[in-house]
């Protein structure tokens, strides 16, 4: 069922047992007959780990939505709110009680005190039979790629100065350096990658003496800011994944799609009736075509479909070839696989027309082309008349926000006219209420002022190349290729830092936020890796405060060049893409 | 070492030794006569009170405390009530069980540390009997009162007292009792008469007819088996759930025994008991024999895993059955291999031929490795560091010869004699076997010397052993420092060095449970000096705020970067402090302060953001204008009636424009000094929504468009009005007039701008929106101005 976790360098797996185990741990521990009642936000989630049916093995019979009022009758001995901590879930749990049946909470991923504290105050605390923590820190989320999947890390480390997120990071890190030894090399950049290691280096001395005796599986750990790189998630991202997130949004691996393209044409119902309900699809490596497109710029797609629409229909072909019985059972044993492959096929094909449809459009070709300038360097330092267009005609507001952001980001800050300017522009178009967005924006530093009169974003552009004029997106020979010539800045910084390592860069290093470091955790001796020759490193590297899709395609890119000599896991708070971080950011939201 | 076997007697198929373990170093003058002793299993320590009965204010008990060999640990007078009983518990603690139900506990060093009591109804009845007992649960005592009532206690340490169903017919004491631990519970075995009562009424299978009481019991070590002595004189064996009978022998000895207990090693060959009365002991197994020692003076037996101690005023010995590792190699005219081997190390040291005579006898058998084992084995059963010695040479020498024996058992049977000779010394006093040894395993062990103090053997065990550094070395480190704080003659500085000079970098130290102790014995500086070594802030936050020391604990919960710490920190700020020092010791923490705020969700946040909005100079400014805004669309909403407040700027001029109110919208745009281009855009597209087409025309004429004319192509063509569009296409700029054209369908009009502006790019997206049923002449002529293009 999740097998795909298991193919990579470093087998997930592992870690999404250790969590299912704990869980029915816990399941077991309130004997009898139980309906969960869900934090609905932590479903999500919880489908990477588990779904329904391990649930049901432990006499889980019911599952409701946490909201006000009373829990629904249900003939169950035990009821157990799996919740995050959050003070006003507290009073909607108060509100549900109701004796006489045994009750339990259950804290994603920590129990709180503050929580605590809230349902004494409610006077309902000593009504709870057990009240546990389930440690979900890092959930696998693919055979190469962890999440937290919370929503709001960068919100709460940047903007909110609350860090437990990080907290949870480097207790995850530490579970995880449990599972697949001590990572004896950490390298970091940003005040939050300094906080995180600091936290696991104290965590290692508090356990010291309880040395782990795993051979490590990780050579490396890198720790990068998201504020490190505001650029990368602003811009729209160009490859196969990238995009269906951009457009559709994939939320904990499952994505939602208009239904209409995916309606089954079957000879003699002619369209009868069109589905209304969404197409929801599982998007994971566990779909081969899925894993061989997922990261390739979405100019190069068609061309794969196609390529694989001929190797399938030739496969199916072969049933005319089969002559001998034995001959023909072989092809009859291959059909599930094929027909597996053929629908999978279908679907692909289906999404990859509607993504078409819009990036053949002008208006997603106008906003690539400003995109592009800024990230070339292109008048940043003026209004942009496209951005004051756009406002005109009231576009989303979400897309404004990404460009404008965009601009003060590639020129290092606008100058306070343009900037008010801008600011101006939006509150009277989408109203006074968006000052709180924008003053959180400031705050994270994705909107500012220019300060000095000195640039220095082309440096860094020119010294990182950043920008490649001939990026090729058929047959890439360097990451560019994920947004059609930018080189995302993080990945960048990763690509160096494995060679020739990041004293060579040690200028532009200074310029961006936050200080970069090296830390070396002593390992026991007898558990100094000795390497094959080839044998390639292994680097984790985590993104504090999301990291979007094209990101990630980057990454594996590297990971599968010939002489890269370096493999990489990636782990995450949250992936994200711009229009999603922006959000996160906003203090009144508005659906886009 | 010829008389190995000098000391063996034959019982059954087996045979029983006694060895003297040691000569006792204490000094009795009247031996263990009227002395309440107990003396724990695993060759822990004895207790002794002197005369317990015996109560008058000038002359008071004394309670004294040995070690297995004698050596005095504690004496001090006893000043509290009437002791019936005293016991060990497994952590080496001293039970003392008085007559009221009261039970008091000492450590090994007779310092006071708790009591508790058995029940209150104990009060008047008073306590006939008491025994301590032991379980996987830890340490537990049964009493039973005058009343003839019993109460149970499982584990001392979390205390519930279960009271005993009465005993149905039983006329006063009942004749003897023992506990029992089955089944996860622990029950009290009630002999009245022949009779057992567990909870049910049961007899013994196949109890000898003649006897008609049962006078004493005792249950195996492992609570597997029990024994009955009734006052016909048999013994009968059994299992302890009562369900088999084992053996029954009969002693011809009709007086009830002062003490029996079994005399049992695990996978041992026989049941056997010892029985003592005044003057002697038996020995009794599955045969009709027995063995007779003679006692001096008064003695106690000690049951032990494997086999049974008996300590008098002057010698301490040990009664076991001949382990079979021993009884093969020592048995007079043994030819089991390791017999043998022995033999053949013995001629080799002599130099003699027949060494290969007996080795070839063995390894023709094939059993050179077995012959090993043996030896190996039987030197773990020895005592004697000699014997121990010759065994152990013989299986090195056996093991020359063979090519691919595991090392490991005699390496670690070296290691572990080593470590039991050392604790067997007289000067520790701790007479382990191996069996006990591996029962009890080295991490109890080095608990057991740690209590007695004994740090620096107890280290060397642990080095020598390669204990883990976390769970040896360090613990033990910690012990000796928790002990160390409580040198009150020393200064806090000098204990402070001291301390961190030795545990240094030795891992895993709990520096917190070193403070906490000396926090508890009042030395609040030492405390915090210690804590400044801990490296778990969790640990450390907890003490900081019980010694008051919060803003230490606010910055350490800060420095762990655990927020829920942090809060439970503020929390309690928040109750003991008033509301001033409180946010000013919050204002140099500025993550406590946001955490705060969180907890105060909304109330606070707004007021900061007022704060900063002040600040503020953009702000305060567009505040201003939004507040003029809703004066506005309030004054308009009265006038005109139209819906107005909440609207954004752009929004309220789009409604005034889509209502009529033309001269209305004119005047936001002047007062809020809309940016010309967006007013244009923002008129046009009401317009258009209202197909006001006669306004728009107007509106474009009115002056030069600050947005062009494409627009207005566009946006005509949007609400399908082609006609209106093409009013505006002779008015866009050169460079969008390709875009205008096509915009309106009108390809020959955009092949002809494209074409004239020579631009590549722009004939091939009007060739791209060529049809096969385009004119033919039309597609020519644009690809010839495309190769031109091309070329220039």
């Amino acid at each position: 069922m999740a097998a795909h976790l298991s193919y990579g360098r470093v087998n997930l797996n592992i870690l999404r047992e250790a969590a299912r185990k704990e869980l029915r741990e816990f399941l077991d521990k309130c004997a009898g007959s139980k309906a969960i009642v869900w934090d609905e936000y932590l479903t999500g989630p919880f489908g990477l780990i588990a779904q329904y049916s391990l649930l049901k093995e432990h006499e889980v019979e019911k599952m409701f939505t946490l909201k006000g009022g009373r829990v629904p009758p249900a003939d169950v001995k035990n009821i157990i709110f799996f919740v995050r901590p959050r003070l006003e879930l507290m009073d909607i749990i108060a509100e549900n009680l109701q004796p006489p049946r045994e009750f339990h909470i259950l804290f994603v991923p920590r129990r709180s005190l503050l929580c605590e504290q809230r349902l004494k105050e409610q006077g309902v605390l000593n009504s709870f039979t057990n009240i546990d923590e389930y440690i979900l820190d890092l959930i696998p989320y693919d055979g190469d790629l962890l999440s937290m999947e919370s929503e709001s890390a960068f919100r709460e480390c940047y903007l909110e100065n609350d860090q437990t997120s990080l907290y949870h990071t480097a207790k995850g890190l530490m579970t995880l350096q449990a599972l697949y030894g001590t990572i004896p090399q950490i390298f970091g950049k940003g005040e939050c990658a300094r906080h995180v290691a600091n936290m696991m280096l104290r965590m290692k001395r508090e356990f010291a003496g309880s040395q782990n005796q795993i051979l490590p599986v990780f050579d490396t750990l890198l720790l990068l800011d998201r504020n490190v790189d505001l650029l990368t998630p602003l811009a729209t991202q160009l490859t196969y994944e990238g995009l269906i997130d951009e457009i559709y949004g994939i939320t904990n691996g499952y994505v939602k799609l208009p239904p209409e393209k995916f309606a089954q044409k079957k000879p003699g119902e002619g369209g009868k009736d069109l589905p209304t309900e969404p197409k929801k699809l599982q998007l994971n490596s566990a779909e081969e075509l899925y894993a061989e497109i997922r990261d390739k710029n979405f100019n190069a797609v068609g061309a794969a479909l196609s390529k694989k629409a001929k190797i399938i229909s030739a496969a199916f072909e072969e049933r005319h070839n089969a002559k001998t019985v034995g001959e023909i059972k072989q092809f009859v044993s291959q059909l599930p696989h094929m027909q597996a492959a053929r629908n999978s096929l279908a679907n692909h094909t289906s999404i990859a027309e509607l993504i078409k449809d819009i990036t053949t459009s002008e208006v997603f070709f106008d906003n690539l082309t400003v995109e592009q300038e800024f990230m070339t360097g292109v008048d940043t330092d003026k209004v942009n008349t496209y951005i004051e267009d756009c406002i005109s005609r009231k576009d989303p507001l979400i897309k404004i926000l990404r460009l404008v952001c965009m601009q003060s980001v590639c020129n290092n800050g606008l100058k306070q006219k343009v900037l008010d300017h801008y600011k101006r522009e939006i509150l009277q178009t989408y109203g006074y209420e968006h000052i709180l967005t924008l003053n959180n924006l400031e705050k994270v530093g994705l909107l500012k002022p220019q300060t000095t009169t000195r640039n220095n974003y082309p440096t860094i552009r020119k010294t990182l190349k950043l920008w490649m004029e001939d990026a090729n997106e058929q047959n890439p020979n360097d990451i560019s290729y994920v947004y059609s010539g930018y080189a995302p800045l993080s990945v960048r910084l990763t690509q160096l830092l494995a060679r020739p390592g990041w004293r060579s860069i040690e200028e532009v290093l200074k310029m961006l936020p936050g200080p970069h470091f090296e830390e070396r955790q002593q390992l026991p001796t007898g558990l100094h890796k000795k390497r094959q020759q080839g044998e390639n490193r292994t680097t984790l590297v985590f993104f504090l405060g999301g990291v979007t899709y094209a990101e990630i395609a980057a990454l594996r890119f590297l990971s599968q060049m010939e002489d890269g000599g370096t493999e990489y896991v990636i782990a995450t708070t949250k992936l994200i893409n711009g229009t999603s971080w922006i959000k996160s950011l906003m203090d009144r939201p508005e659906p886009f | 070492m010829a008389f190995v076997t000098a000391n063996w007697n034959p019982l059954g198929e087996a045979f029983y030794r006694k060895i003297e373990l040691y000569e006792m170093g204490w000094n009795l003058k009247d031996g263990l006569r009227e002395c309440l002793v107990a003396a724990a299993p695993y060759g822990g320590p004895i207790a002794l009170l002197k005369e317990p009965q015996r109560r008058s204010p000038s002359v008071r008990p004394q309670l004294e405390i040995y070690s297995s060999s004698g050596v005095a640990m504690a004496s001090f007078p006893w000043k509290s009530g009437v002791v019936k009983q005293l016991g060990w518990t497994v952590c080496d603690d001293l039970l003392c069980i008085q007559e009221d139900g009261t039970v008091l506990i000492y450590d090994l060093f007779g310092n006071f540390k708790r009591h508790f009591s058995m029940g209150n109804e104990v009060g008047q009845s008073q306590v006939v009997e008491a025994k301590v007992f032991h379980s996987p649960y830890g340490t537990g005592v049964a009493i039973v009162t005058g009343a003839s009532r019993f109460t149970l206690a499982t584990n001392i340490d979390d205390l519930k007292l279960r009271r005993l169903p009465e005993v149905p017919g039983l006329q006063g004491a009942p004749t003897c009792w023992a506990v029992l631990t089955q089944d996860r519970q622990s029950k009290v075995l009630v002999a009245t008469g022949a009779d057992l009562f567990i909870l049910d009424y049961t007899s013994p299978p196949g109890l000898s007819p003649q006897a008609t009481s049962i006078v004493h019991m005792c249950v195996s070590f492992s609570y597997k088996y029990l024994a009955l002595f009734t006052d016909s004189g048999h013994l009968w064996m059994g299992t302890a759930n009562l369900k088999e009978k084992l053996s029954e022998v009969e002693t011809k000895v009709r007086n009830p025994p002062k003490q029996m207990a079994w005399c049992r090693r695990p996978k041992s060959q026989q049941p056997s008991v010892v029985i003592m009365w005044d003057g002697h002991i038996l020995v009794a197994g599955e045969c009709k024999n027995t063995i007779s020692y003679h006692l001096e003076g008064v003695s106690i037996l000690v049951p032990e895993l494997d086999g049974v101690r008996i300590i008098n005023g002057t010698h301490h010995e040990l009664l076991q059955e001949v382990p079979a590792s021993c009884e093969e190699i020592f048995k007079i005219a043994s030819m089991a291999p390791g017999a043998l081997l022995l033999e053949a190390h013995k001629e080799y040291e002599k130099e003699s031929q027949k060494a290969d005579e007996y080795l070839r006898e063995i390894k023709e058998q094939n059993l050179l490795g077995e012959a090993v084992k043996q030896c190996v084995e039987a030197a773990g059963h020895e005592l004697e560091a000699e014997t121990q010695k010759t065994l152990l040479r013989a299986a090195s020498f056996g093991k020359c010869f063979l090519s691919n024996f595991p090392p490991e058992p005699f390496v670690s049977m070296c290691r572990d004699l080593r470590v039991l000779n050392a604790v067997r010394d007289y000067t520790v006093g701790i007479p382990l076997t191996h069996t006990q040894f591996k029962q009890m395993t080295v991490q109890v062990l080095i608990d057991r010397l740690v209590y007695r103090k004994l740090y620096p053997l107890a280290i060397e065990i642990c080095r020598y052993l390669k204990t883990p550094e976390y769970q040896g070395v360090s613990r033990v480190l910690k012990h000796w420092a928790c002990c160390k704080v409580q040198q009150k003659e020393e200064a806090d500085e000098v204990i402070a060095r001291a301390i961190s000079l030795k545990l240094g970098e030795a891992a895993g130290i709990s520096y917190s449970e070193i403070a906490t102790k000396a926090y508890e014995c009042g030395r609040t500086e030492l405390a915090i000096k210690l804590l400044e070594f801990e490296p778990r802030s969790g640990e450390q936050v907890p003490l900081l705020l019980k010694m008051k020391r919060s803003q230490l604990a606010l910055s350490k919960a800060i420095e762990s970067g655990d927020t829920d710490l942090v809060y439970t920190v503020v929390t309690y700020l928040k109750n003991e402090m008033n509301r001033g020092d409180f946010f000013m010791t919050l204002r140099n923490q500025p993550v406590a302060l946001s955490l705060y705020r969180q907890a105060q969700i909304g109330h606070l946040q707004s007021a900061v953001d007022e704060y900063n909005k002040a600040k503020n100079e953009f702000a305060a400014k567009a505040t201003e204008e939004e507040m003029r805004l809703l004066r506005f669309q309030k004054k308009l909403e009265e006038e005109k009636g139209e819906s107005l407040v909440g609207f954004s700027l752009h929004d309220t001029i789009r409604t005034l424009l889509a209502v009529g109110l033309h001269k209305h919208a004119e005047q936001l745009y002047k007062d809020f000094r809309v940016p010309d281009k967006r007013y244009w855009w923002l008129k046009l597209t009401a317009l258009a929504e209202k197909e006001d087409w006669e306004e728009i025309e107007k509106f474009a004429k009115s002056k030069k468009s600050p947005i062009g004319y494409l627009p207005f192509v566009e946006i005509c063509v949007k609400h399908h009005n082609k006609y209106e569009a093409k009013k505006y296409v002779s008015r866009v700029t050169p460079e969008q007039k390709v875009k205008a054209h096509l915009a309106v369908g009108d390809l020959e009009g955009a092949a002809d701008a494209a074409i004239e502006r020579r631009n590549d790019g722009e004939i091939s997206t009007v060739l791209s929106r060529c049809s096969p049923s385009t004119d033919r002449a039309l597609v020519e002529r644009l690809n010839r101005a495309k190769a031109t293009a091309a070329k220039k």
